[in-house]
């Protein structure tokens, strides 16, 4: 049953090879019985990578937990491992009892990046599976997906026979009893499992659905089957309480991203940030209660012997008593336990909280502004003004710390070279705050090209070309190359080409995927590995234009590939916050003030779970409340000089 | 206070490394022990500075992918005693599968560290692609080699030396149920030699299946100690499972 015996020989061919043996603390060695619906949870990413995801290990626990199911976990083999396999004709394995693929009943992937997408026709195919939909026989695996990027399922329907949306805790369920009536009458028909997945709602089967085009233009995508649902809804969890997952976090043997304990402390954001897809697919608002928040905490380091705990969601500053929570957590355990804050807010309060946390070594912070002006920033509502920016940095420099990283996007919707070149002034200034404090201040600015995201107010944005994020790249460059202490990273605007391709593509793209896949190109999110020019090339051979499907914007008639898929967000709430984002207008953020009924909470009769009921301390980005006296401007320096005083009565 | 004055028990553990865990490179292994001792609970004497670590000095490297079951690492306790059992006892249910704890001994203050005394290892290799009889041959030559001169690069620079000094001991074991073994002893000082670095010096070359280290060995005045056999006087050892 278990290919141990054959991996022990090539395992130490390969590179890494504890990537391949399972054996965390926390691990189930599950028993596997013919009454039971198998799962293999897969991340198609390498090991150190998809280890740590939460979502995966949620739905590990809560498969091992029930009567009907288990589940084992599997990750994408690094390329010498591939070959190796491929060599000895090993299959995908599970890394918990390494049992081959072909024994389980459904793979299930947790997709997170579009570059990853070629990594999962690689595992369909390493696991002995047809990598298209339509090619499999009756009793061949179910292959599932789940995650963030299933909001756009299109480009992958033909290789996926189900996608999940939303939260998993529930669905999950109702999945293995529908795979458990096909396992039962002995996989006797594919047809009546995918009929019975569709109707579970959250679940999108897509080879039920009927796609139409007019020459390039999408027409519709409709159900071929009455009882087919028009528009698949996603599912979200009333209450995080209720699932206090994961219970046992996976405790690695090697060294893995995020290695350390993460507890998840609220799910959604409706801060507004309009180039967030995160933001806008995890409406509402869903904390987890203090006293369960200390509980996890104290449970999990004492079981796993971590020393480091992080407090995870989308902002953690905005979680209600934050303060007493980080305290508490830092009173846990043996002492010298530390907390981290994975997404900080910009301003003060913030850096505060991140001094009581970082007590010892205070090296980097690290700020995402977005966007270097403040008309830029109401553009995609990211409501922070220069005194919270410059007062966080102020605050942070005054309290030890010597490295800040400022994450900015560039490409943004009616960006102009002034907003680019903001950026720089920004970082400056920064610099020059720091000087007071440390004579080697530094500020790195780390650049990525926007991608638009379904779902978001800036799905029918057109993407900037390769060449025009090049140019701003070095515009910049060449702006702030010559100031001691500023220094720049980019993300690579080809890689964000191609993730534009994938983010918003259609069902025709599906080709373009495999075609780069059959020329090798997998782990296309690491540089060594990526090409662009297999990408343009596969694009080309297959007539789709680049052009039409990245850089066109798009109008507010057409049929959007994800149409017939909800996340609750009304259409023209969306439309509506883009043209708001047109006109530089901002938008609060609901938790705290009247709903403007985005469809989130009203479509699925749920609402924010918020233990305050007003916002959070220090700073006005986001709620609204830009300060009584505050006038934006793009005179700097006045603003400048005002903190200084400020910050040295 | 300082630090220097403050009471310290230094535990010298011995510990073996088997089955899958055996892929897990030196550092992964540190890392386990920091965290398996956490979760004792026991008071283990932290590093002083910005990032305090528990004061943990390991022994020779074991290479990503060998057995063990002779493994040593000393153990700092903040404290002026320290049973061994009880630390034995603490760590059976924290480690993890494949690393046991099977043996300590306290320390006298000034001891030698592992890798500075420690001269000699013995190994078992097990091959699969060569005949008893063919080994036996090879084994000969290897001793019977005036030289084993064996390259190996470090930082870009090609470095050559005579393994032949090394070579302390060499012979043919029992057969396995998948093939034969090998066993040897090798030489730490100034530099470990290495099984694979063996298996290269003589043609033809043999790829190993599962290497495993079974004994360290501590040379002195002419008789071979066990590292927990050493470094406090007698009246002072607390020796567990020492066979």
């Amino acid at each position: 049953m278990s290919l141990w015996p054959e991996l022990e020989l090539v395992l130490p061919e390969v590179s890494k090879p504890a990537r391949y043996i399972g054996g965390e603390g926390g691990m189930t060695t599950p028993e596997h019985h013919p009454s039971k619906v198998a799962w293999l949870l897969a991340y198609p990413d390498t090991y150190e990578i998809g280890l740590p995801n939460q979502g995966l290990q949620i739905l590990y626990e809560i498969l091992n937990e029930r009567d009907d199911s288990v589940a084992e976990r599997a990750y994408a083999p690094w390329v010498d491992m591939e070959a190796e396999m491929r060599a000895a004709g090993l299959p995908l394995f599970s890394v918990d009892t390494h049992r081959r693929a072909g024994d389980f009943d459904v793979l299930a992937f947790n997709l997170s990046a579009e570059l990853v997408y070629t990594n999962l026709l690689n595992c369909i195919d390493l696991a002995g599976a047809p990598v298209r939909a339509e090619h499999r026989a009756d009793d061949d695996l179910l292959i599932g997906a789940g995650g963030h990027c299933t909001y756009n399922p299109e480009p992958l329907a033909d290789f996926v026979d189900f996608f999940v949306l939303g939260d998993g805790e529930e669905v999950v369920s109702e999945i293995t009893e529908a795979v458990w009536d096909w396992k039962r009458s002995g996989k006797k028909s594919r047809q009546s499992v995918l009929r019975a997945l569709a109707a579970i709602e959250g679940v999108y089967v897509p080879s039920l659905y009927e796609v139409a085009y007019d020459g390039p233009v999408l027409v519709s995508i409709t159900p071929r089957y009455a009882d087919v649902p028009a528009v698949v809804e996603k599912r979200t969890v009333a209450d995080l309480a209720a699932w206090p997952y994961p219970k046992q976090q996976l405790v690695p043997l090697t060294e893995v991203v995020h290695d350390r304990l993460n507890v998840e402390v609220f799910r959604g954001c409706t801060r507004g940030c309009r180039f967030c897809q995160a933001g806008m697919i995890t409406r509402p608002v869903r904390e987890r209660p203090a006293e369960q928040v200390r509980t996890m905490v104290a449970d999990g380091l004492a079981r796993s012997g971590y020393d480091e705990v992080a407090l995870t969601s989308l902002s953690t500053a905005d979680f209600s008593g934050i303060e007493e929570v980080v305290s508490a957590t830092m009173d846990c355990g043996a002492g010298e336990v530390s907390v981290s804050l994975p997404s900080l807010r910009v301003d003060a309060f913030t850096v505060g909280l991140a001094a009581q946390i970082q007590r010892a070594r205070r090296t980097g912070l690290t700020f995402a502004p977005e966007a270097g002006s403040w008309r830029m920033r109401q553009v995609i509502n990211k409501l922070i003004d220069e005194r919270d920016l410059y007062g966080a940095v102020e605050s942070a420099f005054s309290q030890g710390w010597r490295r800040m990283k400022l994450y900015f996007l560039t490409g943004l919707p009616t960006e102009t070279d002034v907003d680019t070149l903001a950026i720089g002034e920004l970082a400056r200034n920064c610099v020059e705050l720091g000087r007071a404090h440390t004579k080697n201040p530094s500020v790195t600015v780390s650049l990525g090209g926007f991608v638009p995201k379904p779902f978001t107010p800036f799905q029918w944005f057109g993407q900037n070309t390769v060449s025009e994020l090049q140019r701003k790249v070095f515009l910049l460059r060449d702006d702030i190359k010559r100031n001691r202490g500023v220094q720049m990273k980019w993300h690579d605007p080809k890689a964000s080409l191609v993730e534009g391709i994938a983010s918003r593509g259609d069902r025709r793209i599906g080709r373009v995927i495999e075609e780069v896949w059959r020329q090798g190109g997998t782990f296309q999110e690491w540089s060594e590995h990526f090409d662009y020019d297999r990408w343009t090339q596969a694009m080309a051979k297959h007539g789709l234009s680049v052009d039409w499907y990245v850089h066109r914007h798009r109008t507010e008639d057409e049929v959007l590939p994800w149409d017939h898929i909800s996340a609750g967000l009304h259409k023209d709430f969306l439309w509506q916050d883009w043209r708001d984002a047109l006109n530089e207008v901002g938008l609060e953020d609901c938790r705290w003030t009247p709903c403007y009924d985005c469809g989130a909470c009203t479509g699925y009769s749920i609402e924010h779970i918020v233990a305050s009921a007003v916002p959070p301390a220090g700073g006005s980005q986001g709620t609204g409340q830009v300060p009584t006296g505050y006038q934006p401007s793009e005179e700097v320096s006045v603003q400048l000089s005002g903190i200084g005083a400020r910050s040295s009565t | 206070m300082n630090p220097n004055q403050a009471p310290r028990t230094r535990i010298r553990l011995r510990y073996g490394k088997s089955g899958r865990i055996r892929f897990t490179s030196h550092r992964d292994v540190a890392r386990i022990w920091e965290r398996s001792l956490r979760r004792t609970g026991l008071p283990v004497a932290q590093t002083e500075g910005f990032s305090p670590r528990a004061k943990l000095h390991f022994g020779l490297a074991l290479a990503t992918g060998y057995e063990s079951d002779a493994e040593y690492l000393d153990v700092d306790f903040k404290c002026g005693e320290m049973a061994v059992e009880e630390v034995l006892k603490s760590l059976v249910d924290v480690l993890p599968d494949g690393i046991e704890a099977t043996g300590g001994a306290v320390l006298a203050p000034g001891a030698m560290s592992l890798q500075q005394a420690v001269t000699i290892c013995d190994w078992d290799i097990e091959l699969l692609d060569v005949a008893a009889d063919d080994l036996a041959q090879w084994v000969d030559q290897v001793l019977g080699a005036a030289t084993l001169m064996v390259t190996r690069e470090r930082k870009g620079q090609k470095i050559t030396d005579d393994l032949a000094p090394q070579v302390r001991a060499l012979e043919v074991g029992e057969p396995t149920s998948r093939g034969v073994r090998l066993l040897a002893t090798l030489g730490t000082q100034p530099r470990a030699a290495r099984p694979s670095e063996l298996l290269a010096a003589q043609e033809p070359v043999h790829r190993p299946v599962l290497i495993r280290r079974t004994r360290q060995w501590i040379e002195q005045d002419g008789a071979r100690l066990e590292p927990l056999m050493v470094g406090a006087a007698p009246v002072q050892h607390t020796l567990v499972g020492v066979q």
